[in-house]
């Protein structure tokens, strides 16, 4: 079954309070070097059909619309192989 | 007037807001987040809480009840309308207000009496204040941080609609301390602490909140 997966991410300039506690979390753990975490959100939208582009864009309108916040939040669209 | 309360599944503080808009001299009227009209209310309030548990973000998926759509017609309209906490953040996802809600940049839930000074008396909400006045409510929130890009921010601070603003400390990194703010028309606010919860002596933060309610009625005779 074709998937479409959306992910959402927090705009560069918006502080992410959650991606910097696993940040902090992650040296108590023993694991260094990581510069920077950022928290997002995917997700994956299953179709009965082809995904043509008419699909893409009603993916790319439901994250607009609802998927995300634009005003916080970047998203992008892809097309998950399903052939494995 | 009539003033009604939405309760959305996960709304908290609906029972407190019917209450302070009783103490502020109105009747209040409770309405259904499934419902499709606003039953001849002359205000509505979106109270506190947890709406559909805050899945997705704070308020996205409130913002989509078929209440609100009756909301975002009637507030195109004019009418006032109160977003406190939960509400703030479904008026900001419903596109009432600009800006977003997120999560406090100390990562905490934060609970306590706090300090603002009323920066806008002209909305139909505050109209009881005296500009500049400080007063003490709740604060309760763990998805409080009021943000915006600079240009929104610019505005909101150029045309006087940031309503409410947190004094002494800022509780949940808010750009430039706002605790609230209205839209372009000014009937509708958004805040992020509580007045309902501080309008009894009994219980809360004294009664400073009281305002906020008995603010419509002066807006009416103003008018």
């Amino acid at each position: 079954m074709p998937k479409v997966v959306v992910d959402v991410m927090p705009k560069p300039e918006i502080l992410d309070p959650q991606g910097k506690a696993v940040l902090g979390a992650l040296p108590r753990l023993g694991f260094d070097g990581v510069a920077d975490v950022r928290q997002g959100k995917r997700f994956e939208l299953d179709f009965e059909g082809e995904v043509t582009d008419a699909v893409l864009a009603e993916v790319r309108d439901m994250a607009e619309k609802l998927l995300s916040n634009p005003v916080i939040e970047d998203f992008t669209v892809r097309v998950e192989d399903s052939a494995r | 007037m009539k003033v009604g309360v939405v309760t959305f599944p996960g709304s908290l503080d609906d029972v407190d807001a019917r209450r302070a808009v009783r103490i502020g001299g109105h009747e209040a009227v409770a309405l259904w987040h499934g419902d499709h009209d606003l039953r001849g209310v002359d205000a509505v309030v979106l109270p506190g809480g947890f709406s559909y548990g805050d899945y997705l973000r704070c308020g996205a998926i409130s913002r989509f009840a078929p209440v609100m759509t009756e909301v975002v017609a009637a507030a195109g309209r004019g009418m006032p309308v109160l977003g406190i906490c939960n509400g703030f953040q479904i008026l900001c996802e419903s596109h009432l207000l600009p800006g977003a809600l997120v999560r406090n940049d100390h990562q905490r839930f934060v609970c306590r009496d706090q300090r603002l000074r009323i920066e806008n008396v002209a909305t139909p909400w505050t109209a009881s204040y005296a500009d500049g006045q400080e007063v003490t409510v709740v604060l309760k929130n763990g998805e409080g941080g009021f943000v915006a890009d600079v240009d929104t921010l610019d505005r909101l601070e150029g045309e006087g609609r940031v309503v409410a603003r947190y004094l002494d400390q800022n509780p949940n990194g808010s750009l430039r301390d706002i605790a609230g703010i209205t839209n372009e028309r000014g009937n509708v606010v958004g805040l992020m602490p509580h007045p309902e919860h501080a309008v009894e002596a009994l219980t809360g933060a004294g009664t400073d909140g009281l305002g906020f309610f008995t603010s419509l009625a002066a807006a009416a005779f103003a008018s």
